[in-house]
């Protein structure tokens, strides 16, 4: 369980997030939808520690996060455009992971194989087109099957196979009992992904519970139109 | 911990050793030394000429390699900063990371020319070893500074120009007011004050310290034998030394602070 309380953070002038209160429930998919600015990566930065509240807590399996580093150990993060060291091959970087980890657990070879990394492990990640790379990002996020996973725009620059494959990967790890928090402008896959969906708007979580609920109440056939009716809403 | 760094210093190292401007800057040296040795007439004067180029490329390339690398790493230092690693270690091995190939392709594009002619001039080898030290010592000082730059300064063209205004200021302009200090107040006692001026630039200590291993002092007068005297004690070798001791760890403790402060 994570729980986001009172949270906010200020640049400089600007108010990126004004006080959000959420809970991600544990072993559920949850989308974190909302427009550009509304501050969801500032939401996932403050998670991972990347970026630092300006007040409010965050509490992670009811532990609040206060600089200690160990609770990382059990997230898998997968940012929008990671920019991985060029001169190094995939192996490589896989390796210096695991050795930086410290855990005897290894690259997972499946996921290797799931994302037809193979042909491209010993190649400098330089040389790798954009969709490759972020098949290798997708990996580094999933290799240790973490309890937590957070994906940023996750299919963006990905051919329709190894979205489908990364699909397919965050559902079987769902069943697991992997939490996952996901955030994507692409609704129709946050649809196929997500138990629940938090809306975010000017800095504020204006909606959080199961999407089945959402369309519900907006009375939508689906996310997207369920979404934009709270913009309307929202924004009236 | 340590064992931690030291993994991200070997990370950082190699992925620093493959790329090209490394060995650029390697070979740059390289040739400078082979050329400045096969033309110079005698070791002595080599080193001055491989001095000056020293202090001037030095801290040029190193604030500007070192400000382009960290805005470069900067997608993949979120990426480790995800992992469960301590700020302050990811920060060390950066930074270590970076310094090290760095200071070893100073110290083997000089080096090599001098080991190739059996050590050179052993009259002058004081010389040539401190030269060596004082390249690799300014590498580490510029270096943090460039952290210090480039986590100050979220957009990348405002770091490069204030990474090159620096050294505009510590390789040039700093000399230029010494100068002009020691013009105006020309008919004053200044060189006490002049020997504190020195500490307050990393590329003028390293300046004082190579030409009085070189015994030119002599011809700087009055002003020399003063520098000479308080250099040569022990006392003044020590405050050298802590000097540019300082000079590299207070940056570094800054950029340190900035590094676990920021946000990414």
């Amino acid at each position: 369980m994570i729980e986001f309380s009172r949270l906010t953070k200020r640049f400089g002038a600007v108010d990126v997030l004004r006080g959000v209160d959420l809970r991600i429930v544990r072993g559920r998919v949850t989308g974190i939808v909302g427009p550009n600015g509304a501050g969801k990566t500032t939401l996932i930065k403050l998670l991972l520690g990347l970026s630092h509240a300006t007040s409010g807590d965050i509490l992670v399996d009811g532990r609040r996060l206060d600089g200690d580093e160990s609770y990382r150990a059990h997230i898998g993060y997968m940012p929008q455009s990671p920019r991985l060291p060029m001169q190094l091959t995939a192996r490589e970087l896989f390796g210096m992971l695991d050795d930086l980890r410290g855990s005897a657990g290894h690259a997972d070879d499946t996921l290797i194989d799931a994302f037809a990394l193979r042909p491209h492990l010993d190649k400098p990640l330089g040389v790798l087109s954009g969709g490759t790379r972020q098949k290798v990002n997708a990996c580094l996020a999933m290799f240790y099957r973490p309890s937590l996973l957070v994906l940023d725009e996750p299919t963006a620059g990905l051919d329709p196979l190894s979205s489908a494959m990364l699909k397919d990967t965050v559902l079987a790890m769902r069943a697991e009992g992997t939490t996952v928090l996901v955030t994507s402008h692409i609704m129709s896959e946050l649809e196929e992904l997500c138990d629940d969906v938090a809306f975010l708007l000017d800095g504020v979580v204006r909606y959080a519970g199961p999407v089945a609920e959402l369309t519900a109440m907006t009375r939508q056939a689906n996310l997207e139109r369920a979404v934009a009716a709270l913009m309307i809403r929202e924004v009236a | 911990m340590i064992r931690l760094i030291l993994k991200l210093v070997r990370m950082q190292a190699r992925d620093a050793l493959r790329s090209r401007w490394i060995a650029v800057y390697a070979g740059f040296f390289l040739m400078l030394s082979e050329g400045v040795l096969r033309f110079s007439d005698g070791d002595a004067k080599a080193v001055v000429s491989l001095g000056t180029a020293t202090l001037m490329v030095v801290p040029l390339a190193t604030l500007v390699l070192a400000t382009i690398y960290v805005y470069n790493a900067r997608d993949f230092t979120e990426l480790l900063l995800a992992q469960p690693i301590r700020r302050s270690s990811l920060f060390a091995g950066l930074y270590l990371g970076l310094a090290l190939p760095m200071a070893a392709a100073f110290v083997a594009g000089v080096g090599i020319p001098f080991l190739a002619r059996g050590g050179g001039d052993p009259a002058q080898r004081g010389a040539i070893v401190t030269l060596i030290v004082l390249g690799a010592v300014l590498t580490f000082v510029f270096t943090a500074l460039a952290f210090c730059i480039a986590h100050w300064a979220d957009d990348r063209l405002r770091g490069l120009g204030v990474a090159l205004g620096v050294w505009l200021l510590a390789a040039l302009l700093y000399d230029g007011v010494v100068l002009l200090a020691v013009a105006v107040f020309a008919d004053y006692p200044i060189e006490r004050p002049l020997l504190a001026l020195t500490f307050a630039n990393p590329i003028d200590l390293a300046r004082v310290l190579l030409l009085l291993r070189l015994d030119i002092a002599a011809l700087m007068g009055y002003t020399g034998a003063v520098f000479n005297r308080f250099f040569g004690s022990a006392a003044g070798s020590a405050i050298a030394a802590t000097a540019l001791a300082l000079w590299i760890g207070a940056p570094v403790a800054i950029g340190a602070r900035q590094f676990r402060r920021k946000d990414f």
